[in-house]
């Protein structure tokens, strides 16, 4: 089934990929984090450069909690991509 | 326990009353302040600009310091952090942590800073003079000093 979901981004992610956010509906094939970034790359050249394998790590954040790429992402309404992260 | 992310500068002297206020039982009160240099990479810097991930920054800054009262005897704490265009000699970040002794709020003062520094969602963007900007990298051994805090810390108690 498909599933409408908000992406965010933020940093240098939001800047290569030239949006804060968007919403979209993810294909039912996308099971993983590490899944929708490899589906992310496909919708464009922002998106394939933003989310470039062996460029600079982009992490992820479902519903405001920090996941790994194997994490699911079946049941998120949020799911937030960005640069590990330079405050403080 | 409170957090606040903000443009505005911060008071320490106001944060300080706002958590002791009234009480007779704190024997050691602990600040850090972390501020903008001047310059990265040794390039000289006009200003940094700090981005954030709003709901998700304050949550993640609740649970680093719901961790910290876990860990350590505090009677309260506070973290501020400010957002925005920021120059050189400006305040980014205040911790307090407030305990009986010194020890605790020491320790746990830069527990709640190692945390902030490699899990709270803000990124600096840095204004180097003459024009240009780039996006600050993180750094390897900001993940190391907060690794140091997964054995058992000195000033718990037990």
């Amino acid at each position: 089934m498909d599933r409408a979901v908000k992406l965010k981004y933020f940093a240098w992610v939001r800047e290569k990929v030239g949006r804060a956010e968007e919403d979209v509906t993810l294909p039912a094939s996308i099971a993983t984090v590490a899944d929708l970034i490899i589906w992310q790359r496909s919708r464009g050249p922002e998106y394939a450069d933003a989310f470039a394998a062996g460029q600079r790590v982009v992490r992820a954040a479902i519903d405001q909690t920090h996941v790994k790429p194997e994490a699911s992402v079946m049941s998120a309404r949020e799911i937030a991509f960005f640069p590990p992260v330079t405050g403080g | 326990m409170s957090v606040r992310v903000q443009a505005e500068d911060f008071d320490i002297s106001v944060e300080i009353a706002r958590l002791t206020q009234g009480r007779s039982d704190v024997g050691a009160i602990v600040t850090f302040t972390g501020t903008v240099r001047g310059s990265g990479g040794g390039q000289a810097i006009d200003a940094i600009t700090l981005e954030h991930y709003p709901g998700m920054t304050e949550a993640e800054l609740e649970r680093i310091e719901a961790r910290a009262h876990q860990r350590w005897p505090l009677q309260a704490s506070s973290i501020i952090h400010r957002i925005g265009r920021l120059a050189p000699g400006e305040n980014i970040v205040l911790v307090v942590t407030v305990s009986a002794h010194r020890q605790a709020a020491f320790e746990a003062a830069e527990f709640l800073m190692d945390y902030l520094k490699t899990e709270a969602p803000f990124w600096k963007k840095e204004d180097i003079a003459g024009g240009s900007a780039h996006w600050v990298d993180a750094r390897a051994a900001d993940n190391a000093a907060r690794d140091r805090w997964t054995g058992k810390a000195k000033g718990e108690p037990g």
